[in-house]
């Protein structure tokens, strides 16, 4: 029972990174569908690097640097050059799915040297919970950290209540003297550097590999779970250990034999998704969790 | 002077084409269709070293193509036709799903050679090629059975198919030859090659207690993830030691290069031929650990008794001796197959779609 505990957190947070990251730039206004294509760039990067440099740490950065690297793409195209976000979304992940896969080329079949397992003194001796909440590596911690880092941020800070009021209400924004396209810019690249980061995570600790495609449709349940999770950092969290859950679940159900067929199973993650995401545009009417600006484009000399 | 040699390579051209079209006509072309790249270090991989077998043996006197990461589906179909309008005399088509385009494409070129490995539909031009993967696992069941400590034995499968699925009974034959306690809980990953997920199932069989690990999907993931936790495995279709040294007991070999070799020699000698014998499932090549196109790598991480059982095992199937679907055998749920002193055919082998005892849960419908 422990060690499937871990395993669903592990397998959450890929997504989780992803989602946090792509919550800030969508709190910012700007609607960012290459999560799965930064996530591929973020995993090719960290695999590669690793197997140059031999230090699982390096991968993280490579994998943060990927990233930012491909989001600022996104960002000339969109913020700058004022194109249509979802187009070019997608086209972002298009491009990073297949441009990923020529770096990738000389990577495959090698195997990199995973994260460590760190353990927190005192208490990871705590029975149970112990081994599974304090005897992880350090994107664990990471990813940990942030949520709560986003959610005070959000509340408390000045940084974050001007990324509120970018993606809010662009023109009073601006009006009052904030850079919207600066605003935009840094949120995206933050939400560039977490999908990074999270696609890292996947060859660092879940499977030390690289191939093709690897992220697997984690791209599209980060950009569900920000929808999901109506823009709230620790619901963020719920909704990604929900989605950790059902994947394994799959595995458990056929392990123990339970009698429900595979396909069901392997189709629930998705099934999941749509289902998130058809009740919350139907919520959505009655509600204003959803950055006003979300997806529009900033003029500038408006 | 620029004219003249313009003029002068025209000349030249024309005085040597006969030559090159004569030299490209003694090689014969010979393409082949990947479903991944060699890179997978499993199913890919053991056919690439089939082809590097082929051109040894060859050299000049073969020109291969290859086509890698080729979709099973409407993909494959345009890739096959493709090599064969480059005039490809025989295409090697590597995986079970090119059936359907191998046998499309093979309709639209009849005087192009085909040669389907692991399908089962041949007609004029399309002959199959087919290992016994379950006389390994045969052997791979004996050596769980013996080194389980939980008795619980925890197999990743492709899809339900029977191939997969006399794989499943042929590793629940040897477990229960040498340990009538353990069982084989099975897991279906819905595809043959994608290391997230078998990474996945490998960590739920181990958290729900199983310390052995036998797999029918292509890449190392399954054994890098025991060899992290502790558990011990089996390679697939290439030896994996150097993924997992401390967990691979051994692994199933394929080895396809001999048969490809063969198949081109009939070519060449004007004699390929589908060779439809007289058992129909078996296709004219299904070979085994007797004709060699399977081996197994070096027994390892296993204490030396455990190693001479497997040994045994393995030499009484190559010779023959053993007979891995011998009666009495029962579904486990209970129904009789057949009586003691009969022998599943192959034709029943291709009909499996019920487990075997020892193995828990169902097969998907």
């Amino acid at each position: 029972m422990e060690n499937l505990l871990i395993t669903i957190l592990l397998t959450s947070i890929p997504i989780l990174l992803a989602g946090l990251g792509e919550l800030v730039t969508e709190k910012s206004g700007v609607l960012n569908l290459g999560v799965e294509g930064m996530m591929l760039c973020g995993a090719v990067a960290a695999l590669g690097s690793v197997l140059i440099f031999g230090n699982p740490y390096i991968g993280i950065l490579f994998g943060a640097v990927a990233g930012i690297l491909i989001s600022t793409v996104f960002s000339f195209f969109t913020i700058t050059l004022m194109t249509n976000q979802v187009a070019t979304g997608l086209g972002l992940t298009i491009f990073a799915t297949a441009l990923t896969g020529l770096i990738g080329e000389p990577f495959v079949g090698k195997t990199a040297a995973s994260l460590p397992k760190l353990e927190i003194i005192f208490l990871s001796d705590i029975p149970y919970l112990g081994k599974i909440l304090f005897s992880n590596d350090i994107l664990v911690y990471f990813a940990i950290f942030l949520i709560f880092f986003i959610h005070f941020g959000f509340q408390n800070t000045k940084i974050g209540i001007i990324i509120r009021a970018v993606g809010d209400n662009h023109d009073s924004a601006h009006s009052i003297g904030y850079s919207v396209k600066l605003v935009r810019w840094m949120s995206t690249s933050f939400g560039g550097m977490c999908a990074g980061m999270g696609g890292a995570y996947i060859p660092l600790a879940l499977t030390p590999h690289w191939s093709e495609g690897m992220t697997a449709g984690k791209g599209w349940i980060a950009l569900a779970l920000v929808v999901f999770a109506s823009w709230m950092p620790i619901r963020l969290l719920i909704g990604a250990l929900i989605f950790g859950g059902i994947t394994i679940l799959q595995f458990v159900a056929q392990a123990r034999g339970w009698d429900v067929p595979s396909q069901f199973l392997n189709m629930l993650p998705y099934l999941a998704t749509i289902l998130a995401l058809a009740l919350i545009s139907f919520k959505l009417r009655h509600n204003n969790y959803a950055p006003a600006c979300l997806g529009k484009h900033f003029l500038g000399n408006k | 002077m620029y004219k003249n040699f313009l003029k002068i390579i025209t000349f030249l051209s024309i005085l040597v084409s006969p030559f090159l079209y004569t030299s490209a006509y003694a090689k014969t072309k010979v393409g082949f269709v990947y479903l991944t790249t060699p890179g997978d270090h499993g199913w890919t991989y053991a056919h690439e070293l089939g082809k590097q077998m082929v051109k040894k043996e060859f050299g000049n006197d073969v020109e291969i193509s290859i086509v890698e990461n080729v979709p099973e589906g409407p993909d494959a179909t345009r890739v096959i036709r493709e090599l064969a309008k480059q005039g490809n005399q025989i295409i090697f088509t590597t995986s079970f799903g090119y059936m359907e385009p191998t046998l499309k494409v093979a309709k639209e070129f009849p005087n192009v050679k085909f040669e389907h490995m692991t399908g089962y539909k041949r007609t004029k031009n399309v002959a199959t090629g087919n290992i016994r993967f379950y006389e390994g696992r045969y052997v791979q069941g004996v050596v769980a059975g013996l080194m389980t400590k939980t008795n619980k034995i925890g197999y990743i499968g492709a899809y339900p198919i029977s191939e997969v699925i006399m794989g499943i009974n042929a590793f629940a034959q040897g477990l229960r030859s040498v340990n009538k306690k353990a069982t084989i809980s099975v897991i279906w990953a819905n595809t043959w090659y994608d290391p997230v997920k078998e990474a996945d199932a490998a960590k739920v069989h181990i958290a729900e207690g199983a310390d052995i690990l036998a797999q029918h999907t292509d890449s190392p993931a399954m054994l890098q993830i025991a060899e992290k936790n502790g558990a011990l495995g089996f390679g697939q279709s290439t030896d994996m030691g150097a993924f997992a040294p401390k967990a691979q007991l051994f692994a199933s070999v394929n080895n396809w290069g001999p048969y490809y070799i063969k198949k081109i020699k009939q070519l060449k000698d004007g004699k390929w031929n589908t060779g439809d014998g007289p058992d129909h499932w078996a296709g004219n090549t299904w070979g085994g650990l007797s004709t060699n196109m399977l081996t197994l790598s070096s027994f390892s991480n296993m204490p030396s008794d455990v190693a001479k059982k497997a040994q045994e095992a393995h030499d009484g199937i190559k010779s023959g001796k053993l007979k891995i679907f011998a009666g009495p055998l029962k579904t486990n749920d209970g129904k009789e197959i057949i009586g003691a002193g009969k022998t599943l055919d192959d034709g029943a082998l291709w009909g499996m779609n019920y487990y075997l005892e020892g193995v828990t849960g169902k097969v998907p419908k």
